[in-house]
């Protein structure tokens, strides 16, 4: 398996524990954070089951080219860069935001939400031609 | 890679797009609002990237690695598998309209459509799922 992709799946591998553990802090009474159940989401939806998808994707799916069997790789790393970075900004600042709401905080959501587009992008930009038969 | 998981992956694709850019607002809005009534996107968010995308590229890869039979039809009548890729669409675009006209019946229809092209999938694909020959043969 190419570096890129191990990166993709370990990188989902840990947002699935995040994601768990999310939920089982939310399940502690004393310990809810209402904030944390849309983190507690996209952990598991964006972070672990379209991260692992991506990275299985841009594995596996019929080549790009010879010389490029994967695609550039450069635009990989982005889709990876752009979706953990995200990710993260949301992981922080969506619950942060709703404790002791601030305009960074507010922007820090919003660059997360370009960041994370811009990865769906990105990924749907690497794989369309690769969606053919032989 | 067959044409119907062709079809299948690329209108997953376009579903990860539409859900992608509504959460991109939705997230964007809460973080500065500048638009409340984008709240109204929620539901086709949510409807976008858990059928749209996930389990529409679901049905598209199981249809191409399922196991096959060896004969002329290697994945049985296509045609189950066709008609749950239309109804399963349809199903979405009736879903995002009925989210928008007011007509509560529109949105039930369209959870039943969907429901009819899972049913459809299901029925052509069922017997795909069996154990290997050597498995058969040691029992």
């Amino acid at each position: 398996m190419p570096t890129i992709n191990r990166w993709f799946v370990k990188a989902s591998l840990i947002c699935l524990v995040l994601g768990l553990l999310t939920g089982i802090w939310q399940q502690i009474p004393s310990l809810v954070i209402p904030a944390l159940f849309p983190v507690f989401l996209h952990l598991l939806t964006i972070g672990w089951l379209t991260q692992l998808i991506f990275g299985i994707a841009l594995w596996m799916f019929p080549v790009y080219s010879k010389a490029e069997p994967r695609g550039p790789e450069w635009l990989g790393w982005g889709i990876f860069l752009t979706l953990n970075a995200g990710l993260f900004l949301r992981v922080i600042f969506e619950p942060l935001q709703a404790i002791s709401p601030s305009i960074l905080g507010g922007w820090m959501l919003v660059t997360s939400a370009i960041l994370q587009g811009l990865a769906g992008v990105g990924f749907v930009f690497s794989v369309w031609t690769r969606v053919r038969g032989r | 890679m067959p044409k119907l998981t062709r079809f299948f992956i690329r209108a997953a694709l376009i579903y990860l797009l539409l859900g992608f850019t509504t959460g991109a607002l939705l997230l964007a809005n809460e973080g500065i609002p500048f638009a409340p009534q984008l709240w109204a996107l929620l539901p086709n968010h949510i409807e976008f990237l858990f059928i749209g995308w996930l389990t529409q590229l679901a049905l598209g890869v199981a249809f191409w690695i399922l196991p096959r039979f060896g004969s002329l039809t290697p994945r049985g009548d296509e045609r189950w598998s066709w008609a749950a890729f239309v109804l399963v669409n349809l199903g979405m675009i009736v879903s995002i309209v009925s989210a928008y006209v007011g007509f509560p019946w529109l949105g039930i229809g369209a959870s039943l459509i969907q429901f009819g092209g899972f049913l459809l999938f299901l029925i052509g694909n069922w017997q795909r799922i069996y154990p290997p020959k050597w498995l058969k043969a040691a029992k």
